[in-house]
This record gives C-alpha cells, sequence and structure tokens, in this order.
C-alpha cells in the first residue's frame, strides 16, 4: 500500500510533553457505521449515516442515566475528579498530537459536562461554574470524534490518584453513541461477522481448512516434521482460541508455527474450532455487554461441541483481557473443563510451563542474528496477568523470550511494564480512515524503540497482540523501521525449538517430497 | 444567647446534617450501582489484604500521584497532610484533657509540625494554584470552580493562621460553643470577624463537600480500578443485572 503523507511526530533521546494545540486532531473520525452495518448489530439507523436519531437527546441522557445505574465504574469516575492534572501528559494520543481534547480528563471531561449539566446539582443550577454544558449535535460530534482518539489502553488509569480509567469513560459513551445512530463503522462491520461465521475476518471453514493444511505442509517443508494444525476435532485435550490474524498475517503465522509447534513438542492434543476462530473481541471496544457476551458464548459452545478439557489463548492483548477477566463472568461458570489448569490459560503460561519442566528442546543460537526488545501491550500490561503473581504478565513474557533468544535488551523504564505504550491501534482504531491518529500516537513506543535500537543494537521488538504486531506492521515505515522489524513470541519459540525428528532424513529439504 | 451565636449554631447544624446526609447519600449510591465486570488495573493484588496495603499506599503516600507528577505531588502531598494536622490541632475545640481521647490533640507531632501546618498549607495550595494558571494542560482542563474552591480553602486556613498569629479570639468561650454544639447546651459564641469569617467559610465548604470534587475523599474507596481483587480466573464475578441476562436465555447453564 503507498505510504500517504502524514507529519511525521519526530523521535528524540528523550520524550518531550508537547504544549497543547487546540484543534489539532478535530478533524480526526472513523467513519459512520452505514444502516447496513447498524441495523447489523441492533442499533438504530438515522436517515443518513452521520445524523442522529429523531429524539436523539433524550434518547442519549436516557441512556447515560441506565449506564449511570448499571455501572459504578462511570457513577463514581464521574465525580471523582479533580482536575489535579497527572494523567495529562500520559496518553499516547496526546503526546503525538498535542490536541488538549485527547489528554485524558479532557476527554472524560467530553461527557462529565454533560452529566454534570443534566445529573448534578451544581451543573443544574451554576453550569458555568462547574463547566457544565447544554447537550447539542457539536458536543455529539466532538465526542464521536474523540472518543475515537482513544485506545482504552488504561495507561491514564495507572497514574491517576483516583483509579479513574478513561477506558470505561469511552467505551461508556461509543455504546451510546451507536444507540443514537453513530456507530463506528470498522467495529460495527466486524462484530457481526464473528457472530455469523466466527471471526472478525470473516473467514469460512472451507478456507480455514485450506489454510491450516497449507501450514502443515510448509512446516513439514521447513523442518521435515509433521506437526499439525488441527480443526474441529472432538475430544482434543484443548481448544486453542487465537485471534484469526493468526491465519494469516505476517507475522501472526509465525506465532501460530509456535504454539503448533510446542504442542507438538508436549505431546498434548489440541485443535482449533471454526465456530470459535477469532479470540478478539470488538465487544469489548465498542463497551457493549451484550455483545461480548454473545461472542464469549461462542466460546463455551465450542467447547463443550468438541468435548475439551483445558482452554488456551493464543497471542492477543484485549482478546486476552476479556478471556481473563471477563471470560468467567460472561461466558461461565467452566465447572466441566478440568478445574486442574487457570481457566482460561495463556499461550505463554503454557509455553513457560513447558519450559520449565523441560519438555522442549532449544537451540537458542537459531535467533542470534536478532536483538529483541519486547512491547507490553496495554491490555495485557495493565488489565491481565500470565502466570501466578501479579506482575507475571511482564516477567512471562520476557523469560521465554530469552529462554529462547541469547539477545535481549529491554526498552525505557518508564515505558515498559504498567507504564507500557500503546502502540496506537489499540480499542477498535485499527483502521485505515484512522491511518493519521495510528500513526501520530505510536510515536512514544516508536521514540522509546528507536532509543534501543540506536544504544543497544536492538534489530526486533517481539509482541503478544494481534492489533500491536499489525499496528507496528504499519507504522514501522513512517518512522524509518522496517515492517519486519515486529515479531511475535511464539515466533521466536518457533525458530529456537528443535523437534523430535527435525532435520533427520535430509538437510537440504527435497521440494518434490510430497506431504501426505 | 445572642442573635449571632443562634444563627451560627443553626448554620452547624445545618452544614453537618448536610456534609454527612449528603456524603451519606453519595456513597450509598455508590454502592447501589453494580460493577458488572472486573477492571481492576495491573499489578492488582491477589488478596483481601492485598487491597488494603494497595489503599494505604494511594490514600497515605499518593503512590500513583508520585509516579505521575512530582511537582504536583509535593504540593498536593503538602497540603493534605497539613490539613490532617491542623484537623488533630483542632480537636482540642472537642475534646476534653481529661478524655481518653486527649492524647490525640496533646502529642508532640500535632503540638510542633501541626503549630506551623498552616503555613505549609498555604505554600501547598499556592503551588497547586499556581500550577492551574501556569501550566498549559492544567489550565485547559480547569473551570471557575477548581479555581474558586482552591481560593475558599485558602482563605481558611489565611483565617485560621490570623486568628492564631494576628487577632486571637477567645478561644476558651470558642470551645464552650463548640462542646456546646455537641452536649445540646448552646452556648455564646466569640463575635471577632476573623473567626466568623473562618467559620462561615468551613461551613460552606461543608456543605458543597458532597455535590463537588471534594467527593473524590471517600469516592477514591469505590473505584473497582483499585478495590477489586485480581481473581477473575478462580472467582466468578457476576452482577445482578448480569445474572438476570443470563436467566432469560439460559446459555450460561
Amino acid at each position: 500500500m503507498a505510504k500517504v503523507d502524514y507529519e511525521i511526530p519526530e523521535t528524540r533521546e528523550f520524550p518531550v510533553i508537547p504544549s497543547v494545540m487546540e484543534g489539532a486532531m478535530a478533524h480526526s473520525s472513523p467513519f459512520v457505521a452505514s444502516e447496513e452495518f447498524q441495523s447489523g448489530m441492533g442499533f438504530p439507523s438515522p436517515e443518513e449515516p452521520g445524523q442522529l436519531i429523531e429524539g436523539w437527546k433524550e434518547r442519549f441522557l436516557e441512556l447515560m442515566k441506565d449506564k449511570l445505574g448499571k455501572y459504578r465504574s462511570l457513577q463514581v469516575f464521574m465525580d471523582t475528579c479533580v482536575k489535579c492534572g497527572a494523567c495529562t501528559d500520559k496518553c499516547h494520543y496526546f503526546i503525538g498530537t498535542a490536541d488538549p481534547k485527547n489528554m485524558p480528563v479532557a476527554r472524560q471531561d467530553l461527557l462529565r459536562k454533560v452529566y454534570r449539566r443534566y445529573f448534578t446539582f451544581a451543573g443544574k443550577y451554576f453550569p458555568k461554574l462547574v463547566g457544565a454544558v447544554d447537550l447539542t449535535e457539536e458536543v455529539i460530534k466532538d465526542m464521536y470524534s474523540y472518543f475515537h482518539q482513544c485506545s482504552e489502553c488504561r495507561r491514564c488509569a495507572v497514574f491517576c490518584p483516583f483509579g479513574i480509567d478513561t477506558a470505561e469513560v469511552t467505551m461508556a459513551a461509543r455504546d451510546m453513541l451507536a444507540k443514537i445512530g453513530m456507530g463506528q463503522k470498522y467495529s460495527n462491520q466486524i462484530i457481526p461477522k464473528v457472530h455469523k461465521i466466527g471471526n472478525n475476518l470473516g473467514l469460512p471453514e472451507p478456507a480455514l481448512v485450506d489454510t491450516l493444511e497449507g501450514l502443515e505442509e510448509e512446516v513439514e517443508e521447513d523442518i521435515n516434521v509433521k506437526v499439525r494444525f488441527p480443526l474441529d476435532e472432538k475430544g482434543a485435550e484443548i481448544l486453542l482460541v487465537t485471534p484469526s490474524a493468526d491465519f494469516f498475517a505476517e507475522p501472526h503465522i509465525d506465532g501460530l508455527i509456535g504454539y503448533a509447534k510446542v504442542f507438538h513438542a508436549t505431546g498434548v492434543t489440541w485443535t482449533l474450532s471454526s465456530k470459535a476462530s477469532e479470540a478478539g473481541n470488538f465487544g469489548l471496544f465498542i463497551g457493549s455487554y451484550e455483545h461480548m457476551r454473545e461472542i464469549s458464548l461462542r466460546i463455551r459452545d465450542a467447547a463443550k461441541e468438541l468435548g475439551v478439557r483445558r482452554l488456551v489463548f493464543g497471542e492477543c492483548g484485549h482478546a486476552w483481557r476479556v478471556a481473563y477477566n471477563h471470560l468467567n463472568t460472561l461466558a461461565g461458570p467452566w465447572d466441566f473443563l478440568d478445574q486442574n489448569y487457570p481457566i482460561p490459560q495463556h499461550i505463554l503460561e503454557y509455553t513457560k510451563d513447558a519450559l520449565d519442566r523441560n519438555l522442549l528442546t532449544i537451540d537458542k543460537s537459531e535467533n542470534d542474528h536478532m536483538t529483541l526488545t519486547f512491547h507490553d501491550s496495554c491490555n495485557i500490561a495493565r488489565a491481565s496477568r500470565i502466570g501466578d503473581t501479579p506482575g507475571s504478565q511482564f516477567t512471562t513474557p520476557r523469560q521465554v523470550i530469552q529462554a529462547v533468544c541469547n539477545n535481549y535488551h529491554d526498552m525505557a523504564k518508564d515505558t515498559i511494564h504498567d507504564a507500557t505504550f500503546c502502540c496506537g491501534g489499540g480499542g477498535g482504531l485499527l483502521t485505515d480512515d484512522l491511518m493519521e491518529l495510528r500513526i501520530k500516537g505510536a510515536q512514544p513506543r516508536m521514540e522509546s524503540l528507536k532509543n534501543v535500537v540506536s544504544d543497544h543494537g536492538v534489530t526486533h521488538m517481539a509482541a503478544i497482540c494481534a492489533i500491536c504486531k499489525s499496528q507496528f506492521t504499519k507504522v514501522l515505515p513512517y518512522y524509518g523501521m522496517t515492517m519486519d522489524q515486529i515479531v511475535s513470541v511464539h515466533q521466536l519459540v518457533s525458530n529456537a525449538i528443535i523437534l523430535e525428528g527435525q532435520g533427520e532424513e535430509a538437510d537440504d529439504s527435497d521440494e518434490a517430497d510430497e506431504a501426505a | 444567647m445572642s442573635a449571632l451565636s443562634i444563627l451560627y449554631v443553626i448554620l452547624f447544624y445545618v452544614a453537618m446534617i448536610t456534609l454527612v446526609a449528603g456524603i451519606t447519600n453519595k456513597m450509598l449510591q455508590y454502592k447501589r450501582v453494580p460493577a458488572p465486570l472486573k477492571i481492576a488495573v495491573t499489578p492488582a493484588p491477589l488478596t483481601r489484604t492485598g487491597v488494603v496495603y494497595r489503599f494505604f499506599t494511594e490514600v497515605v503516600l499518593f503512590n500513583s500521584l508520585f509516579r505521575a507528577t512530582k511537582w504536583t505531588w509535593i504540593f498536593g502531598f503538602m497540603f493534605h497532610a497539613s490539613l490532617l494536622l491542623a484537623f488533630f490541632r483542632h480537636l482540642r475545640y472537642v475534646i476534653s484533657p481529661d478524655s481518653i481521647l486527649w492524647p490525640l490533640v496533646n502529642n508532640m507531632v500535632v503540638q510542633s509540625f501541626g503549630h506551623y501546618a498552616g503555613f505549609a498549607m498555604l505554600v501547598g495550595l499556592l503551588g497547586l494554584f499556581g500550577r492551574r494558571i501556569f501550566v498549559d494542560r492544567v489550565r485547559y482542563i480547569s473551570s471557575p470552580s477548581d479555581y474558586l474552591m482552591l481560593i475558599l480553602i485558602m482563605g481558611i486556613a489565611g483565617t485560621g493562621l490570623s486568628i492564631v498569629y494576628v487577632a486571637h479570639t477567645d478561644i476558651v468561650q470558642l470551645k464552650a460553643f463548640i462542646m456546646g454544639l455537641f452536649l445540646f447546651d448552646w452556648q455564646n459564641l466569640p463575635g471577632d470577624p476573623i473567626l466568623l469569617a473562618h467559620l462561615t467559610m468551613v461551613l460552606f465548604l461543608a456543605v458543597i463537600f458532597p455535590i463537588s470534587k471534594l467527593m473524590h475523599a471517600p469516592g477514591l474507596f469505590m473505584a473497582p480500578t483499585r478495590y477489586q481483587i485480581d481473581n477473575p480466573r478462580e472467582k466468578r464475578h457476576l452482577s445482578p443485572w448480569g445474572a438476570e441476562i443470563e436467566a432469560k436465555d439460559g446459555r450460561n447453564s
């Protein structure tokens, strides 16, 4: 795809907080869902996309009242902000764009000023004093724009003295906007595909079968071992649920090969499901409990139908957030699975355990052509664990990487672990109509990456999130790096793992040798 | 009893009732609203004790704010710590020397540092005010009420300091007045203008507490991001309305 000309933010040796530039990103707004996609989601559609339904104002306030009564987070967060400013320089979109409405508190205020006007004493009687405003079309437009300049990454929530999480506000706002006719096209187009076909890409079962067969052949050609990629195999021990990008995108697919090799080496039976051929759950992004539940229930149904004993998730950030935190709530109880294992389990927990028990034969030198760093994905860092202890979401991936690679170096301390920066494409923003935002929002991460590249000879950045991987593939070139500098963690595992019988027959593998 | 004293007796009761009822009402509202999903910001504690420790670091040390911005932390911490000391110093108006609670007032920390807490409080408040003016990002998010709140508290601190260092009031009579409020045995209030200004502003602060951002103090404990235990895989979390949805379609059984 041709590179479009955007003003690429500078990357510097030390981060600099920009001076505010009002309206810098006021033009940024994703495509609004057309009637087809709105109705596919059960959302109302106005006559013209981008317009509002009749009686939108009353409806919005009614929805808001409902949300305030259903989500403690929203109700409390609307009240407790003191405008201390702690979050103002923490959002990657603010750092990359300088637009003050991309400061987390200002983003929340888009909704808070309406909350104050209609739901609080001070705002009802002294609106000017407390910055309360009437709900107008202009306010709605602003909300649509700026609540789609938030990737729900929660970096602001880490630094807020009151634990206010802008993601909660963004999710609530997006849901209300969709219900007055302003749904976002990207997410609303994808979710019905999951409901109907089973994955975000709309990859039907036959295509999936083809892809997996192709992969088996490819791996066999490569290492001369038949590594299986089973689909819908009843009675398998493990159901693997992985983002559908793992089936076709680079470097995701190399990660999928890595999972398969680990399963192969540990001798466990496993399967993918055509029905639950997607780990991602965009219901989270649009703030819809119902859609998020519906998508989660596919996994329950698939696990029951296939009679599996364990549930393992592939490398995907927000999917792991939903799986780890919400799967039990939305699609539980999971009493029919083997209770001796975490439900669900992260693929890295599985691999780490296999490494600890010496079940894998590893040749680290296979990754010697690379020096790695690790990008903590926002949802994993700030909304999950990968292991038994708090913070294992940081240590487990690094331990696995260092178990399969000789060269590793972390990025700057204030840009990793729970202070990690979002890739710039998370939270339902991974769409071409938001390219400028994605490039600018990637600036803080690109800056810290560039610094370890120049100071420590880092050549590649590993990630465990499908969105991060896709986003970096796209934006790395804008920052003077190459798209193949982003790799999957299980791609590194795949490189280093030596399977039994690997390369036994002929080292220069015979192309004509047919795979059975 | 003077008319002025009667007025202040009434104002005190109205303000205290508004404060307590208002905060209680708000907290009950928060309690009533369920948290449908697990949203702890991780790394998060795995046990209830861990959550208590997490709040300790937040409430006592302002841990997150410290990580976020050192300047705001310095001024904010200075203000809040002084406020705490000032609170303890003021306890002498409601506790008698023969009470078992008297050591709360009559101790080294309160009597030495507490004496100067008012100044530290003013410095903290001025710092917080300054950042609203000089930091463009904070200026952008500040409403008139944000400035006025600081001015109001500066007024309270300023008049308080004046009573101590400039124009003394009859504190024996003041104590009698305050104790009288608790015992429903109402006494006269000294009529010094500075004292009246001090009390009026304090009462006003109490009245607006439940309807303003001052609710951050109790509200802090109600943030699911901070109070939730990180155990979603081990323990199923389900809200009443989530359970209703389940009951309707039975797909979770």
